[in-house]
């Protein structure tokens, strides 16, 4: 099987790419500001809300019931698309995905196509496949605009470009534009207005993502806010929407609890300026040819895992980004993949199911464990549990170590109350080695700890025991 | 040209990952809200568009003298006010870009969110027409505004082509600061008919 294009080739392990982005003080800078601006947005959008863990609870219950029923759901998606004109196409992975993709735009004999933001497309890397089959991709939202203009690779789900400053995208806009503009971001983005208004009136296929589509309708989502996606999805002949297959609401009713939950996390807005809805074909309005391509792309890998399937109740908002301790200080491309972040460490490597890779192997260790990500996730993914669940799997990949060697004794001694007993007796008799209370330097495999940092001497007694001697009736 | 292999091979790999039936959704959310004219033009402001709660409309697009506008079919016949350069279908995709403005109905607007939803009913013509041209003015009856997203998607079909418009485009991709103005129509007005 070729290798998942959801990480990058060559990246470097987590620890190591984070190590050389800490280095990057502009960066450092440009997150922090980003992140601190929409953290506190998020926070007043949301306590606006008196019903925001109601609809959260709504959220998660939805998505679990699309993931029970997802292959019922699919076919019942893909006869209401089909019966309102549309096109369904199923590709196991991102090849052949592309390839569906490459296909349908040779057949309109397009060299040229618009496109909508799309973390679908970025997964599975269509435009370099597009690239190398003589099509040409042009993105139209502003920062991924910006991120294609500057060669760049995405930082965030939500706003590639997180990681650029407005001196820096005028910079890249002067260069590869051929224009004089002043870093005021209303003039940035006039200047992406002017360069794309002629590709939005002339060219003929669009690709899109979709943020969500509904099983009994047939109907497809999309959520924007500069107007592109609208540009994209309704001028051109044909329109091509790359969709994952966990990206379903079983009915119309249940967008009534996204349409609440993701503009609050992503932009923390009560609404985002753009959302379009289609199904399947109107005669007169809009692409008269239109094609759904379904992608799994590791996805029914992931809901093999009991524990790390509900990764897939992902909406895309971006919230645990911008909360993430980590993420604030590595930023996006730390993590090698188009899924950055807290969600990105325990999405990337499930969809990439090999935690003998020590790319995605090292992404679950990407987190201090605080939480935050799951306290604001609008559909109550529990990253925390998930990252520790796939730390085990890591683990149990490595086979033995000395490390697995020591845990396996540790967890037979803890397993009996003697043997503890006997262990802490034997473990008080490192207290001679102390010096102060503290001890400094302790032999191979200790010595890797006490290298860095102390070890409190043990006390001479155990509290067990002090207890049996003072407190016990018996 | 359709790949059944693949389809039927992600089909049964769903089914063998035998997920647990999930339990039956509680909708404890609001369903409704307080609504009324008041808080949408409030919300409708606070993204920037510029709001006008009128009682007679003819007179209101008065606003509009001097100008070339998009007219869409089905608007009422004493909206189309002398002074004004009405432009009707067909058009083609230059034309309406030449346009001034587009002025339209709606389908349904909401209260707590400030949005309004185009269905490309009467008074409001196919996506293109409110798009292209840089000046959006919609007239919004007052029974047409719901309280709540919930009451607005019970009104609204959803196999017609709609688009929900909250404020004028705009972007928050540099430094995640909102800017107004971008690729769709750069001034959006309001007028809440009472």
């Amino acid at each position: 099987m070729a290798r998942n294009p959801v990480t990058w080739l060559g990246s470097p392990t987590f620890p190591k790419a984070a190590r050389e982005a800490l280095q990057d003080t502009q960066l450092r800078q440009n997150l922090r500001k980003a992140t601190g601006t929409i953290r506190g947005r998020r926070e007043a959008a949301v306590a606006e809300m008196t019903d925001w863990e109601m609809l959260r609870v709504a959220g998660e219950q939805i998505k679990d019931d699309v993931l029970a029923r997802l292959d019922t759901l699919l076919v019942q998606l893909e006869e209401t698309v089909t019966a309102r004109g549309g096109v369904v196409h199923w590709a196991r992975d991102a090849e052949e995905a592309n390839r569906i993709v490459l296909d349908l735009c040779r057949a309109e004999q397009a060299d040229e196509v618009v496109k909508v933001k799309s973390m679908a497309t970025a997964e599975i890397g269509l435009n370099e496949a597009l690239e190398a089959g003589g099509v040409r991709a042009i993105e139209t939202d502003l920062a991924e605009l910006i991120v294609q203009l500057g060669d760049d690779r995405p930082s965030h789900i939500l706003v590639p470009a997180i990681h650029r400053n407005r001196s820096e995208i005028r910079e890249i806009f002067q260069r590869r534009m051929g224009i004089e503009v002043s870093d005021e971001p209303a003039d940035l983005a006039e200047a992406a207005r002017v360069y794309l208004r002629e590709k939005f009136l002339t060219t003929k296929v669009a690709i899109s993502g979709a943020n969500f589509a509904v099983a009994d309708t047939g109907s497809i989502v999309v959520l924007e806010s500069e107007g592109n996606g609208r540009m994209c999805l309704t001028l051109p002949d044909t329109l091509i929407t790359v969709m994952g297959i966990e990206k379903l609401v079983p009915t119309w009713q249940d967008l009534e609890v996204f349409l609440q939950l993701l503009p609050r996390s992503s932009t923390a807005e009560r609404m985002n300026p753009y959302t379009s809805v289609w199904t399947g074909v109107t005669p007169g309005d809009g692409p008269q040819r239109f094609h759904l391509v379904l992608i799994d792309n590791g996805r029914t890998a992931t809901l093999m895992d009991s524990v790390g399937r509900q990764a897939l109740r992902c909406i895309r908002c971006s919230a645990c980004l911008n909360v993430c301790p980590v993420y604030e200080r590595t930023g996006g491309k730390s993590y090698g993949s188009v899924y950055p972040g807290p969600i990105g460490a325990i999405l990337t490597p499930q969809l990439v199911g090999d935690m003998h890779d020590p790319q995605a192997a090292s992404l679950p260790y990407a987190s201090s464990l605080c939480g935050a990500c799951f306290e604001v996730c609008p559909v109550r993914i529990d990253i925390p549990s998930v990252l520790t669940h796939l730390r085990a799997e890591v683990v149990e990949a490595k086979g033995r170590t000395p490390e697995s060697v020591a845990m396996a004794a540790a967890a037979w001694i803890f397993r009996e109350a003697s043997r503890y007993e006997k262990a802490q007796k034997a473990g008080s008799l490192a207290r001679f080695l102390a010096r102060d209370g503290k001890i400094t330097s302790l032999p191979w495999p200790g010595s890797r700890w006490t290298s860095s940092r102390d070890v409190p001497a043990p006390p001479a007694e155990s509290f067990r025991s002090w207890w049996r001697k003072n407190r016990c009736q018996e | 040209m359709i790949n059944s292999a693949a389809r039927e091979e992600i089909l049964q790999r769903i089914r063998n990952a035998k997920v647990p039936a999930a339990p039956q959704t509680v909708r404890g959310y609001n369903q409704t809200g307080p609504g009324g004219v008041e808080l949408f033009a409030e919300r409708v402001a606070d993204y920037r568009a510029i709001v006008h709660v009128v009682s007679d409309v003819p007179e209101a697009l008065a606003l509009l003298k001097g100008k070339r506008i998009v007219a869409p079919q089905g608007l009422p016949a004493e909206w189309l006010i002398d002074g004004v350069t009405w432009l009707h279908e067909p058009l083609t995709i230059g034309e309406l870009d030449q346009a001034d403005g587009v002025l339209t109905g709606c389908a349904v607007a909401i209260a707590d969110t400030g949005t309004i939803v185009l269905d490309g009913g009467e008074g409001q013509g196919r996506r293109a027409l409110t798009l292209l041209p840089d000046y959006h003015l919609c007239v919004v009856r007052q029974d047409q505004i719901a309280a709540s997203v919930p009451e607005a998607l019970r009104r609204l079909e959803p196999t017609r082509p709609l688009t929900f418009i909250s404020g004028p485009s705009a972007t928050s991709d540099i430094e995640l600061n909102r800017v107004e103005g971008v690729h769709g129509p750069r001034t959006l007005e309001v007028l809440i008919v009472t």
